[in-house]
């Protein structure tokens, strides 16, 4: 088993190709509120496990860090996000980010959905928009997207 | 999570969209992405590496002076040999008379527990079985393997839900037995390769794959390579 295997079994997923791009100017960075966005299917252990196919999203509480995954793909390693939240959401990072200026503010709340999807029409049309839109309510101008 | 930038760009908020697997990042071509080559489930490379951490932080906040769409390389790779296990050592055999895996899980729980502590319980068990009910689902995985079809062995969940609650408190339990950083799949390849667990594991996947089970029913019990 070597990561370069794992990598050879899903690089040819085909994967949804967007003919326009859409295009936010940011604010200047140290003015920007900054959120993160992961795929890897994140969540308090007080929330809902995500299911199979499961399009919806959790809201992360930033003042936390019980942060689990919910992912459910075997495919990547899991060791080193439970070694060290920050390899995949890396929070404790953007605080210090906020600390020394570089950055705004980080937004008191975070976002996680399920990376394993085959289907994304539910998360282009519904989910997707729904958190996105939720987000931008509660004052996010960047969002950093990790996945696993 | 590339198609997440797009919608979330579409709404208002600028993206920066880190990937680990190229020609999917490429493809999807977010608004701005950052390709890391690092193994998949460290999109920022190196745990308990801070400083390595803002820098991949800081490339991709740098995308964001771009007054259009933009992707880039992180100038540093992290390569995965497939060479790298935990060294963890593992209890002595305490109860002849048990399934040498039953005897092992149930030795492994101090140290799970202290890795609990010391890290949280951020990859399993807890999500079909807790920590309390890792033994029960071993012994349904050792029938399996044993020949009684798998509908009827016990298992407490959906079979795949279930291994990953197993590896997860291996896994778990690996951080308690070892006093460095584990390096990328180190975790996994020692569950699977070098426990009795992960014998009895990838043995009750074979003999449902033998027994003509779906294969999604079996194939997502471990890693795709096996």
């Amino acid at each position: 088993m070597a990561d370069r295997d794992m990598k050879a079994l899903t690089d040819d997923i085909e994967t949804p190709v967007f003919e326009t791009t859409a295009f936010t100017a940011p604010p200047p960075l140290a003015e920007a509120t900054v959120a993160l966005v992961t795929t890897a299917s994140l969540h308090h252990p007080d929330q809902d496990d995500f299911a199979p196919a499961d399009a919806g999203y959790r809201v992360l509480d930033g003042g936390r860090r019980d942060y689990v995954t919910g992912h459910w793909s075997p495919n990547f390693d899991a060791i080193g996000f439970g070694y060290d939240m920050n390899t995949v959401f890396p929070l404790d990072r953007l605080d210090e980010l906020a600390e020394r200026g570089v950055i705004g503010r980080v937004s008191d709340v975070h976002m996680a959905y399920a990376g394993n999807q085959f289907d994304l029409s539910t998360i282009r049309m519904d989910t997707g928009p729904a958190g996105a839109k939720w987000l931008r309510d509660q004052g996010v101008d960047i969002a950093l997207f990790t996945p696993v | 999570m590339s198609t997440l930038a797009h919608v979330f760009e579409a709404a208002g908020i600028a993206t920066v969209a880190l990937g680990s697997m190229r020609k999917q990042i490429a493809n999807t071509a977010p608004p701005r992405g950052l390709w890391c080559d690092f193994p998949l489930g460290r999109p920022l490379g190196k745990p308990g590496d801070a400083e390595f951490q803002h820098r991949v932080i800081a490339a991709a906040f740098e995308l964001l002076q771009s007054e259009g769409p933009v992707f880039a390389e992180f100038p540093e790779s992290i390569t995965d040999d497939g060479t790298g296990v935990e060294a963890c050592p593992l209890p002595p055999r305490h109860d002849p008379d048990l399934h040498p895996a039953i005897d092992e899980a149930r030795g492994l729980r101090p140290a799970y527990d202290r890795a609990v502590e010391r890290f949280g319980n951020r990859m399993g068990a807890g999500r079909v079985v807790d920590a309390d009910g890792v033994v029960d689902a071993i012994e349904a995985l050792i029938r399996i393997e044993a020949g009684t079809p798998w509908k009827e062995a016990g298992i407490p969940g959906i079979p795949a839900r279930v291994c990953q609650d197993i590896r997860g408190y291996y896994e778990t339990a690996a951080l308690g037995l070892s006093d460095h950083v584990p390096d990328a799949w180190a975790g996994t390849r020692w569950f699977l390769d070098h426990t009795e667990t992960g014998a009895v594991l990838l043995g009750a996947r074979a003999a449902m794959r033998d027994a003509g089970v779906k294969q999604p029913i079996w194939f997502y019990m471990a890693p795709g390579d096996h």
